[in-house]
């Protein structure tokens, strides 16, 4: 059963930036509930807990590894959930998650990847998944993120003349 | 009936732009679709979402754990306590609490008469768009029962707010199970006159058969969960994927018909009633004692940090929370991933090609709630 996961968390792994300290401990135990401090990165490719996290495989992966992650995906039969963000203002980094499912097996996947605050671009996944496509879309609308390649980044839910990314965390409303 | 190829379809200067919505009845609320069309066919169909954007995700943002309850029910409408469970399933794992057996069941029972409500009204709605005014009055009639009972126990008829971090706000009475006892073996009646009254109904078949297919190979590339998915031969169903709550310990089946047609999404929706009733009776037979709510939950609800996902099944497909905790009382992050907007993505792709009218078929067996989307 595990040895599915373990065969795609050692594909992941090499995706990874090898770590300047210690190389990806791919069989860290399970359950180690990364920081949510920037201070403290997790290990770029972790098998979870399920029961505790919500998804079997993390992996974080270096900004332009991340349509690579998608492709070895894809080619193992995974679907796309859910692309998102998250603004670390404290670090200035934006956090790209892209959350993959299997739509046979019981398998969920979480890709990440950090990139600079004030330029937030990173590659677009849409070609690869079409589903993606909707998900940068509104990822842009709400943290500013711009996907490189994308075909059309026009405000999605925001109204059509919208120039405010509400999801920022420096963002203020309008008075 | 075969589709003729795109390129016969496409004149040079022959298309124009029809506008679907944000108006149209066969929206459904205020979706509007941006078709290209040649003559009747559709060579573009665009949907332009958030006419109704509230910006759930950032009220997330402002507001404590259990100030966000009520909102997780207005997400969907049709199918709150799905959503509802998803959000306090999001912190009750992160944080590690034990949900009595008695709440989970009272969970499952809930949520299962919410998707059989949910589905008629899809079913009488759908119908209608199809030109059968009908279905709709029986659906509704069917339907006024299922409000009843949960009025009973959570004091509202659509957005309920009914459970808690840890378990459910109201303990259910004699009333409710009785009642729900009796709508079960109503119900399962009621199914086979559907079924002679609309299912087998020629002309319902001549519309939706072999019309709107959707591959299961879309459905993966596009992420459409739910009914999508089982109609295109994917026997693919949180509830036995990723079992969450007490779903484990019921028998039931998952409906997949591999047409991938609108006719297969049609019957998916169906079988699931007959199904819900199958878990709603066994779980009201089976109904443990014992608390509804885990004993000494905090007042202020407080999540380690870290990022957690919990998915549920709800009536139109997978919703998700992925939930960002920094260990303080309000939510760092909450994503909201919601089925109709992955459901609703690939229709560009799928009504290619289609007949206008067909086109809006295979849109009503997608079963679109647009504040879904819209979020």
């Amino acid at each position: 059963m595990n040895g599915f996961i373990q065969a795609l968390a050692d594909e992941m792994s090499r995706l990874c930036q090898p770590a300047p300290a210690t190389p990806p401990p791919a069989d860290a135990p399970a359950g180690e509930t990364p920081s949510a401090a920037a201070a403290e990165p997790p290990p770029p490719c972790q098998i979870t807990d399920y029961g505790k996290r919500g998804f079997h495989l993390d992996v974080t992966v270096p900004p332009d590894r991340v349509v690579d992650a998608a492709h070895i995906l894809d080619a193992r039969g995974f679907g796309i959930d859910c692309v998102t963000g998250v603004d670390w203002i404290a670090s200035g980094q934006m956090e790209v998650v892209y959350d993959y499912f299997h739509p046979t097996a019981p398998w969920r996947v979480v890709v990440r990847a950090r990139i600079p605050r004030d330029r937030a671009e990173i590659q677009t996944v849409s070609h690869v998944f079409p589903g993606a496509n909707w998900h940068e879309r509104e990822t842009h609308d709400f943290f500013d993120i711009r996907f490189i390649g994308h075909p059309d980044l026009s405000p999605f839910l925001l109204p059509e003349d919208s120039d405010f990314h509400p999801l920022r965390k420096d963002f203020t409303p309008l008075p | 009936m075969s589709v003729p190829p795109l390129e016969l379809i496409k004149g040079p200067d022959e298309t124009f732009i029809l506008n679907l919505g944000p108006q149209h009845p066969a929206t459904h609320g205020v979706l509007r679709i941006k078709l290209t069309m040649d003559g009747e066919y559709v060579t573009r169909a665009e949907p332009v979402p958030g006419y109704i954007h509230r910006m759930h995700e950032k009220m997330g943002e402002n507001r404590t754990w259990n100030q966000f309850l009520p909102n997780t029910s207005r997400i969907d409408y049709l199918s709150a306590m799905a959503y509802t469970h998803a959000f306090v399933g999001v912190a009750e794992r992160a944080a590690g609490i034990e949900v009595p057996p008695r709440a989970e069941y009272i969970r499952v029972i809930t949520s299962e008469l919410n998707r059989i409500s949910s589905h008629l009204v899809w079913f009488g709605a759908f119908l209608l768009d199809l030109g059968g005014f009908t279905p709709l009055l029986y659906a509704f009639d069917d339907r006024e029962k299922i409000l009843d009972l949960l009025e009973g126990i959570t004091g509202s008829r659509l957005t309920y707010c009914y459970y808690r971090f840890g378990g459910v706000c109201n303990d259910v009475d004699d009333a409710f199970l009785r009642g729900t006892k009796e709508f079960v073996a109503h119900m399962r009646p009621r199914m086979k006159l559907y079924r002679d009254l609309v299912t087998d109904n020629i002309i319902l078949r001549k519309r939706l058969t072999d019309i709107g297919h959707i591959s299961a190979d879309m459905c993966r590339r596009y992420g459409a969960t739910g009914p999508v998915i089982r109609g295109a031969g994917v026997a693919y169903d949180t509830r036995k994927v990723e079992p969450y709550s007490a779903y484990r310990e019921f028998d039931f089946d998952i409906p997949v018909f591999p047409e991938a047609d609108s006719m297969a999404r049609y019957l998916v929706r169906m079988e699931e009633i007959v199904q819900s009733l199958r878990i709603i009776e066994q779980a009201v037979d089976r109904l443990p004692d014992g608390p509804f709510i885990a004993p000494k939950m905090p007042k202020v609800m407080k999540v380690p940090p870290g990022d957690y996902f919990y998915a549920t099944e709800a009536a139109r497909g997978r919703f998700a929370v992925r939930a960002v905790s920094d260990g303080k009382e309000i939510p760092y992050r909450l994503k909201l991933r919601a089925p109709s907007f992955s459901n609703l993505s690939l229709f560009e792709e799928a009504s290619r090609g289609m007949m206008l009218p067909d086109a809006l078929a295979m849109l009503g067996s997608l079963d679109l709630v647009i504040p879904d989307i819209d979020r």
